[in-house]
């Protein structure tokens, strides 16, 4: 069986900051890393390749850097790696992403055809969500979004656990079928060492935007209809009081306790005859 | 099992170089790295020297991430909030071929293993080796962490760092003790470029260092330091681990004690700290370098203790040693002898270059300051006490004022004990 996983690079939300002033993100020095659910499906068409037998061919769209996590992808198991990358991919909101991706999964479905392609639910630094049901919308697969769980497989459908808002659904789909996966559908694997050093050596393939059949008014900027006006951080929390206790620690002391008291962080229970000394 | 040639345990300045000079004789050649990539995990004070660097990579730095060449040095002597400075500054160093340059290893270290994949070196990251693999009394590859993890190799070379996890195991690095290792904490303080350049009386790009002594350490043995980074300092403070047990100091308040000295404070002053780093350094010196060489292994860099602390050298150490270790493998391995006799190549060449030789000069070191406790405390604030009153323009004559600063040295040292660190002084460093 043929699986395709769309992966993305992002970066690691979890350093990067918006600049107060200006409203923008501030990405530089900023480490990026594979979007972590694209990673839980990646491992899930490992796995159910090493389980049917078949092969596993990663796409992704990004700028020439994403080739680092796509040999990362690549150390993980899979079989093919192919970065989309041209400068008029630049800009590309949700709806574009998928024109793109899916007409380069159209290109690779003629070479070999594929029964299942995967996609994390979304992805952390947009959070849209709309990049997975909008290529299988295109491509007119069967979509199974939010999957926890490939409860069966066969030649000819899918089974997947979804998450629901208010609890699980079983699905059935025929194939070829879309998933979108979130993090529970597995644990990601610790790569073997060959599997590394054939990563560290590969060369993802390089796709243009010349070497498809592609509309340039659906892609970039042209292509994509979202604008995002504004971003802006929760307000921040305004620093606690510092008592400075390098000079003089007992005063310092003392001015501790009496705020403690003030601020009502300790009470003296009324029961206590005369409160606090 | 796949086999290669040469196998570099740690992708640090020694374990590049020696990659790089492997693979540059022919061989086929892997590092195996723990961290994310090269440089995540490796620290030092900051300074690079260019005549090593440039003996691995020729002209690099027409593409290195440098921060700043070196144009100045200033050495200081704390005592107290009294404050002693000599200092050199040659601007011809700000040009090639330059003496050193700053550097943030993060981004030095990546760009060295590039140069090093360019030369066909494969690297392996996030991969931890648990140990050698023998057959019989040889040396024939490694053991990583992963799953089918062995890799087969004639040579393999030990750049493991400090830590020195694997050499320990084979027998061929010494247990630690708190006598040989110094623990040294850094932060990085961003400052605009500017100010910078200001407080430090640099032109637009030049750098400076400063090496700070005495109360820095509070009379530890060990230094402190600033360097100049773009737009940053590199500031931070190491100590051997045995008076900073035996005195209680934790690291974290030597660097907060250093900071808060008069003359620190005021070049930090509205920095914003980014990082905060710390590493053991191998400070044992000539006397705790292991035999660094067996059957199929070489061992280089902080793992074979090629640390300079008096002259804040290692960094052109651990290449310099790379390097010799990646080129005496090629030689061992194209003309088959990889017996112990056959490795001792490497170590003959070490100890014909300066780095065993600078080594076995400071060989007394360790010893000196151990049986001189008081040393770096006692001098800082006698040449402060004698400065203060040299400099002190009163109604004293010079002939009285000689007379007092020479009854002030001897009431805080007796002659005979003046004559003995001086003596000692002067064997450990001079001699």
């Amino acid at each position: 069986m043929h699986f395709v996983v769309c992966l993305k690079q992002v970066p690691d939300t979890s350093e990067v900051r918006i600049d107060p002033n200006t409203n923008t993100l501030m990405r530089e020095g900023v480490p990026s890393i594979i979007n972590p659910y694209d990673a839980h499906a990646l491992e899930e068409a490992i796995r159910l390749r090493d389980k049917m037998g078949g092969k596993v061919t990663i796409v992704s769209m990004g700028p020439p850097q994403a080739k680092e996590a796509l040999r990362k992808a690549m150390s993980f198991g899979a079989d093919r790696a192919i970065l989309l990358t041209d400068r008029g991919f630049a800009g590309s909101d949700s709806l574009a992403t998928a024109y793109i991706l899916t007409v380069a999964i159209q290109k690779i479905h003629a070479q070999e055809p594929i029964d299942i392609v995967f996609t994390g639910k979304e992805a952390i630094d947009g959070d849209t969500a709309q990049t997975g049901p909008g290529i299988a919308q295109r491509l007119g697969f069967a979509q199974l979004t939010y999957g926890i769980k490939v409860r069966d497989i066969d030649k000819a459908s899918v089974t997947v656990e979804r998450k629901t808002e208010g609890g699980r659904e079983v699905a059935k789909a025929l194939l070829p079928a879309l998933i979108t996966v979130e993090k529970e559908m597995n644990d990601l694997r610790y790569a073997t060492l060959p599997d590394m050093m054939k990563a560290a050596v590969y060369e993802p393939e390089m796709w243009d935007a010349k070497s498809l059949p592609y509309d340039t008014a659906e892609m970039g900027l042209k292509g994509s209809p979202t604008s995002v006006s504004r971003i802006f951080p929760p307000p921040g929390r305004s620093g606690g009081e510092i008592i400075d206790a390098t000079t003089d620690t007992k005063g310092a002391i003392a001015n501790l306790v009496e705020k403690v008291f003030q601020e009502n962080i300790i009470m003296v229970h009324p029961a206590v005859k005369g409160g606090r000394a | 099992m796949e086999n290669f040639d040469v196998i570099v345990v740690g992708g640090g300045p020694a374990g590049l170089s020696a990659a790089l000079s492997a693979a540059k004789a022919g061989m086929k050649t892997v590092v195996i790295e723990r961290g994310d990539y090269p440089g995540t995990k490796n620290v030092m004070g900051g300074v690079l020297y260019t005549k090593a660097t440039e003996a691995v990579v020729p002209d690099f730095w027409q593409s290195a991430p440098l921060e700043r060449p070196v144009i100045e040095q200033r050495y200081g002597f704390l005592s107290g909030d009294e404050t002693i400075l000599a200092g050199y500054r040659d601007p011809a160093w700000a040009q090639p071929p330059y003496n050193a340059h700053t550097v943030l290893r993060v981004k030095f270290d990546r760009w060295l293993a590039q140069q090093a994949e360019k030369a066909g070196v494969m690297i392996i990251t996030e991969t931890v080796v648990e140990d050698l693999l023998y057959k019989g009394d040889n040396v024939v590859g490694v053991r990583t962490g992963r799953a089918e993890g062995d890799l087969g190799a004639k040579v393999v070379i030990l750049a493991e760092g400090v830590n020195a996890f694997i050499a320990k195991k084979a027998g061929l690095a010494p247990q630690m003790r708190p006598d040989t290792v110094a623990v040294a904490v850094k932060e990085i303080i961003q400052l605009p470029q500017e100010k910078l350049e200001d407080r430090f009386c640099l032109e637009p790009g030049q750098g400076a260092t400063i090496e700070l002594f005495g109360d820095s350490t509070q009379g530890m043995m060990g230094t402190a330091f600033v360097y100049t980074n773009k737009d940053s300092l590199s500031i931070g403070v190491g100590a051997l681990l045995e008076p900073l047990i035996r005195t209680k100091w934790t690291p974290n308040d030597l660097l907060e004690a250093l900071k808060a000295k008069p003359y620190v404070k005021r070049l930090i002053q509205g920095g914003e700290t980014k990082e905060y780093l710390a590493h053991l350094i191998p400070e044992g010196g000539y006397n705790a370098m292991p035999k660094l060489h067996r059957q199929g292994v070489l061992v280089v860099g902080d793992t074979a203790m090629l640390v300079n602390g008096l002259n804040r050298e290692g960094s052109n150490l651990a290449m310099t040693s790379g390097k010799m270790a990646g080129e005496v493998a090629a030689q061992c391995i194209q003309s088959g002898d990889l017996s112990d006799q056959g490795m001792s190549l490497y170590e003959q060449r070490m100890r014909d270059s300066f780095v065993v030789k600078d080594l076995y000069k400071y060989r007394r070191l360790g010893r000196f300051f151990e049986t001189h406790p008081h040393f770096l405390k006692v001098y800082p604030e006698i040449a402060a006490n004698a400065m203060h009153l040299y400099f002190t323009a009163d109604e004293t004559s010079k002939k009285e004022r000689q007379k007092q600063i020479m009854k002030m040295v001897f009431e805080k040292r007796a002659k005979g004990g003046l004559v003995s660190d001086v003596f000692g002084a002067w064997r450990a460093i001079l001699k």
